[in-house]
């Protein structure tokens, strides 16, 4: 009951929505972890926001269109959350000549 | 189905696309292949009946923000490929195993949330009865200025907020 009710409330594309999130989601955890480079960590964040993002709007295919009101504030918080960190990244750029994020380490051990 | 083929080669375009960007080792084609995510996960949200949010999608993402970051990418002159960006063979195996275990937690989450509660179907055949009836900015505009204003506003002063907070950490201070 459970996948056919899913399939039948979602649909096929609902469900396959949910999965990719869940990858792309994971696919930002990975990025995240892996790289050095503060600007491309970043990015990957900006991924992982997405991932929700389609997951939202999967579920409020489901239970309405509050989900895509949610995706809209979402959205605006990451906007500003890009402006103000590629601030921070500018500011410490003026700092270390880099953005290596293993060179920032002055709140570290 | 045409549309499913669609949606199918969006899905796995995005997929693609994901992958491809965290293993480039130029930030440049990074951002490029991000866009192109961002454009896939558009397609993936018109096909899910979310046309506003597809657009705002490929407006804010895809060119406003995207754009910020390769704007800083060229203002710090970052443009070329780093050998010591990619972590070693241990940072990728703990980052891979946490990651899988994302994906373990992600994928047990949506299978077994409608396990649990009835699913209900109102679906999609009523955000498309809504969006012939008020348009499709209007579905999403309406519930965000009656039930949601207060919500709207403090996202505005937010973004006012960051305006304020992004001049005042990139000044350069003079003394």
């Amino acid at each position: 009951m459970s996948e056919a009710g899913m399939a039948g409330a979602l649909g096929l594309n609902g469900l396959i929505a949910l999965f990719v999130s869940a990858i792309l989601f994971s696919i930002g955890v990975i990025g995240v972890l892996l790289r050095r480079n503060a600007i491309i960590v970043f990015m990957c964040v900006e991924l992982m926001l997405n991932a929700a993002n389609l997951s939202l709007v999967a579920f409020s295919r489901m239970h309405g269109i509050e989900g895509q009101i949610f995706v809209f504030f979402v959205m605006a918080v990451a906007a500003a959350e890009a402006a103000v960190g590629l601030a921070i990244i500018i500011a410490i750029f003026r700092h270390y000549e880099v953005v290596d994020l293993d060179r920032f380490r002055l709140l570290k051990w | 189905m045409i549309q499913d083929f669609l949606f199918q080669a969006f899905a796995a375009s995005a997929i693609l696309g994901a992958v491809i960007m965290v293993t480039r080792r130029n930030p440049v084609s990074a951002v490029i292949f991000l866009v192109g995510v961002f454009f896939a996960t558009s397609g993936m949200f018109l096909m899910l009946d979310a046309h506003y949010i597809a657009a705002i999608n490929v407006i804010l993402y895809g060119g406003a923000i995207m754009v910020l970051f390769l704007f800083v990418l060229m203002l710090l002159n970052l443009g070329h490929a780093d050998w010591r960006d990619l972590r070693g063979p241990v940072g990728g195996l703990i980052g891979g195993s946490i990651s899988i275990a994302f994906l373990g937690v992600l994928t047990r989450l949506f299978v077994g949330g409608t396990e649990a509660r009835p699913v209900v179907e109102i679906a999609g055949s009523a955000l498309r009865e809504a969006a012939a009836e008020q348009g499709v900015v209007g579905v999403v505009a309406r519930p965000l200025f009656t039930e949601y204003t207060i919500v709207l506003e403090v996202t505005g002063v937010l973004l006012l907020v960051s305006i304020v907070g992004t001049i005042l950490l990139a000044r350069r201070e003079r003394t």
